[in-house]
């Protein structure tokens, strides 16, 4: 069938034509690191090879579906073993495996290879969201908590949809181009996964443990992925967002960041009044525990107990903050020891004392939180 | 192969009738209906829910469910469809075509064959019904991962429980399989002259048994995770989270091969019939099954590349993988060289086991794509992987099903299928089917997580398109009910014993619809 090749040439033609062609729908997105061109050259070459292979055999089967019919005459013949063609398919099949082995071996090497990085990060999941810790090299110290920032009403259809729908964050990670950066994952709660598709980098953050992955982008951009491994809820709503920077623009960005460090500390030091405190903690609310105990401290039935009118809430300073300090096992309460501050953790209890109907009128202080700690 | 009849005499059931005839029976042929009634409860079942999950994905935002109830429908529409469908469908047909086919009177253990049957609708009681206790039912998925499935509900615990009562029965029926096909062969019928379908089941069976405690011991650890205070799968007690997903997926990955073994040895049966040819290659198709089956448990971790394994464990579950692309070819060769310079005609079983041929050929590929480590980094956990495996369980397992439905549905029923409306439901079918499917390879590469009821906008088209899909298909499936319940009500062309021109085996010499009770006396096999 003069025409099944000529439809092999085409799908070939095709596919290569797809495998150039920059921001494919219908491909990965287009790599910036080496390890994701590695890979896209070999999901390239999977694709033809499997192309082939696909069109040689479903040809010989559609050849005989149209012409060994019984309604156009064909009388069955009788064969029906051949030790040689038996071997034969046996043996060409496994010979063009070593050929797909040979480079998948050596990209995974390669992604395997974490050293000499010159930036090394901790990734940190929470549900629902990224912490970033700026663990060795330039930046050292700085540390970033990345929520989503797509409003609500976007998701609830109450306003139009933005340009980065469900792919835009608050804090985003902020790395410098063509620099080995090693991520070292982790979790606070539950399994996450952090997932950069143009970086070729997927690597699980698990619960008590710590992975690494590595990459280097090889250009500026913003570059975004998304939580990949199913973390409850919200899972849908962690996405990632990565500034790849001139090296003199994250030389800055960092020192910047370190100078806002040092004055939040020097901020958290000094007298704070309740009612700075109770405003404080409602940002801190509204970015880390709304969505599940809900805006109005009604919470979701059964898994997520309001907080307005709880006892906890209302009770004693001590058990209060070491809730929110430490979480409560067997429960979907995490531990946000590792995510606020002793200020932000102070503002936060003060202000759920103090909002919707809990009156209690007194305030936690961050020392309080500090004294939760060394418990 | 020639065989001696001997009379048909006891052509009605005795004992209780009504409910009770149901409740009590030890016939392989009712007991076989039971299962086949059921497994199309669960997949309509197991559809709905799945119908629910296109809605809410037709546009990007959140419109139909909410999160929490989103991520519980995927966690029962696979726990649903893998457990209650697919699995006792085979269940089913192998209660009703083993004994027939390797001319035996009934299964070994006739009374293990009811309890196992019966134990089927309390787990699925508990499964369905966890959606309407506190909390709603377990929203983990189906693969059930902790921690996040500590965190969840009583619906969780219940969903435990079903798949220990769903293991026990699977359990027994494979037992009783394995025993059946040793010990009741008709005189004569060598192992090497076991239809294929027994072949492919009595493998099947091995594998049920070896893997289906591993799953109970892993779901029994996340129970006492959640209620004994152990800590199996909690890195703050000394254990690790990853723990599960390795005895998981010691599980899992066999499983998939209980899901698609019994299929291909359907459609070894349904070819040759229709090609008017012998199967080609019948000892490899034997051989590869079994090495199929042997490699299903040296796999498991290529479902855990991205958890961080050493490059050792990579490359050594990476190479194991693609090498049952190898047994898997051999299979699609023999299939084709059967086909090859036969005298084909296409009444709807052979057009199902030419479309299963086709389509699941295409997810052997994304399978093999798949494989290749440093690719599956990029598409797991993507609708690459949900592309990938519903191209191997809907157009693998279900079409083989309906292949095989159409093929012995006159011998269950004393009636043709209605090729008119068979061939309808084929072509709506598969067409839906690939509107359906083919677009989430796309969304998988281009970056779509799987389990999520809301994405970017770039993702919007597609999406839409595969909803509408969904619910073609999902409307094909009650043209299938109309061709059963056609033949079940003794509506069109009576058939004959031998109800397929060129179709061979010991079922199609006792008469159709078959006997209550068959082969009481051996048939003899030259």
């Amino acid at each position: 069938m003069s025409s099944c090749a000529r439809w092999a040439v085409l799908a070939i033609a095709l596919a290569a034509a797809q495998a150039s062609s920059a921001q494919s729908r219908y491909n990965f997105q287009q790599p910036v690191s080496e390890v994701a061109g590695q890979i896209y050259d070999l999901h390239t070459l999977m694709l033809l090879i499997c192309l082939v292979i696909f069109v040689v055999v479903f040809g010989v089967m559609f050849w005989a579906v149209f012409h060994h019919r019984k309604s156009r005459g064909a009388v069955a013949a009788k064969f029906h073993e051949n030790t040689v063609v038996e071997i034969v398919w046996t043996i060409i099949p496994f010979l063009i495996l070593v050929g797909m082995a040979y480079p998948a071996t050596r990209t995974i090497l390669n992604m395997k290879d974490t050293s000499e990085a010159e930036l090394t990060i901790k990734v940190t999941g929470f549900q629902w969201r990224w912490g970033y810790d700026y663990l060795q090299g330039e930046g050292e110290g700085i540390r970033i908590v990345s929520n989503m920032s797509t409003p609500r009403e976007q998701i609830e259809g109450k306003a139009d949809k933005g340009e980065h729908y469900l792919l835009e964050v608050d804090n985003p990670l902020v790395v410098p181009v063509g620099r080995k950066v090693r991520l070292l994952t982790t979790a606070n709660d539950v399994i996450h996964a952090w997932w950069v598709p143009a970086f070729g980098v997927k690597q699980d953050a698990i619960p008590g443990f710590i992975r690494d992955t590595w990459f280097r982008a090889e250009q500026e951009g913003v570059f975004r992925g998304v939580c990949a491994e199913l973390c409850g809820r919200d899972h849908a709503f962690m996405p990632i967002e990565v500034h790849v920077l001139s090296a003199s623009e994250y030389s800055a960005w960092a020192e910047k960041q370190l100078a806002a460090r040092a004055e939040l500390a020097a901020e958290a030091a000094r007298e704070w009044t309740p009612g700075e405190l109770a405003e404080r903690g409602s940002k801190v609310y509204a970015t880390n525990c709304a969505a599940c105990h809900q805006p109005d401290g009604k919470g979701i039935q059964p898994v997520f107990p309001a907080l307005d009118g709880s006892a906890v809430v209302l009770g004693e300073h001590e058990p209060l903050v070491d809730t929110v300090l430490k979480g409560r096992a067997g429960t979907a309460m995490a531990a946000f020891g590792g995510q606020l501050s002793d200020l932000e953790i102070a503002a936060v209890t003060t202000y759920l004392r103090n909002a919707w109907g809990n009156n209690v009128g007194d305030h936690v202080a961050p020392a309080e939180v500090a004294a939760g700690r060394a418990r | 192969m020639a065989a001696v009849i001997p009379d048909q005499s006891h052509d009605h059931p005795h004992g209780p009738s009504g409910l009770m005839r149901w409740i009590t029976t030890t016939n392989h042929k009712d007991i076989g209906t039971m299962y086949l009634i059921f497994s199309f409860i669960m997949f309509l079942a197991g559809g709905v829910m799945a119908l629910a999950i296109r809605a809410e994905l037709f546009q990007p935002g959140l419109q139909v469910v909410a999160p929490e109830f989103f991520n519980q429908l995927t966690s029962l529409h696979g726990l649903v469809m893998v457990f209650g469908a697919i699995m006792p469908a085979f269940v089913g047909f192998a209660n009703w075509q083993i004994p027939l086919m390797i001319g035996a009177s009934d299964m070994a253990f006739a009374r293990m064959n009811n309890w196992s049957f019966w134990l089927l609708p309390p787990a699925a009681i508990l499964l369905i019904g966890s959606f309407f206790v506190p909390g709603g039912a377990t929203g983990a998925g189906w693969t059930l991962y902790p921690p996040l499935s500590i965190q969840m509900g009583m619906g969780m615990d219940m969903a435990i429980f079903a798949i220990h009562i769903m293991g026990v029965s699977s359990i027994m029926g494979a037992i009783n399989i394995v025993v059946t096909i040793l010990n009741m062969r008709a005189p004569g019928m060598t192992m090497m002259k076991l239809p294929l379908f027994c072949w492919t089941w009595l493998i099947t069976a091995y594998l049920l048994i070896a893997v289906m405690p591993v799953l109970a011991g892993a779901v029994t650890m996340l129970l006492t995770d959640r209620h004994f205070g152990t800590s199996f799968f909690n890195a703050a007690g000394g254990g690790d989270p990853v723990l599960y997903q390795h005895v998981f997926w010691f599980f899992g990955h066999p499983e998939v091969y209980i899901l698609i073994l019994p299929a291909f040895g359907i459609i070894s049966q349904i070819i040759p019939t229709f090609a008017r040819k012998p199967l080609f290659g019948y000892a490899s198709m034997v051989y590869a099954t079994a090495s199929i089956a042997v490699l299903s448990f040296i796999v498991w971790a290529h479902h855990m590349f991205t958890t961080g394994m050493p490059v050792t464990g990579q490359l050594f579950f990476m190479y194991a993988t693609m090498l049952i692309a190898v047994p898997t070819g051999v299979k699609v060769f023999n299939w084709v060289a059967t086909m090859w310079r036969g005298s084909m005609s296409f009444e709807s079983p052979m057009l199902w086991a030419t479309g299963f041929i086709f389509v699941f050929t295409m997810g052997g590929f994304t399978g093999l794509i798949c494989a290749i480590a440093p690719i599956d980094i990029q598409i797991h956990d993507t609708y690459y992987v949900v592309a990938h495996f519903h191209y191997v369980m809907v157009a693998g397992s279900l079409f083989a099903l309906f292949g095989g439905a159409y093929y012995w549905l006159p011998k269950w029923t004393g009636r043709m299928p209605d090729e008119r409306i068979g061939k309808l439901h084929f072509w709506c079918s598969m067409v839906s089917f690939n509107i359906t499917f083919f677009p989430l390879h796309f969304l998988g590469l281009a970056g779509m997580p799987r389990r999520v009821p809301d994405y970017a906008l770039q993702f919007a088209d597609f999406n839409a398109i595969a909803t509408v899909g969904a619910f073609g298909f999902g409307l094909s499936q009650l043209i299938f009910l109309w061709v059963i319940v056609k033949a079940a009500r003794g509506e069109g062309q009576p058939a004959a014993a031998r109800a397929w021109e060129n179709a061979d085996g010991l079922e199609w010499t006792v008469p159709s619809p078959a006997p209550h009770h068959t082969f009481e006396e051996a048939p003899v096999v030259r």
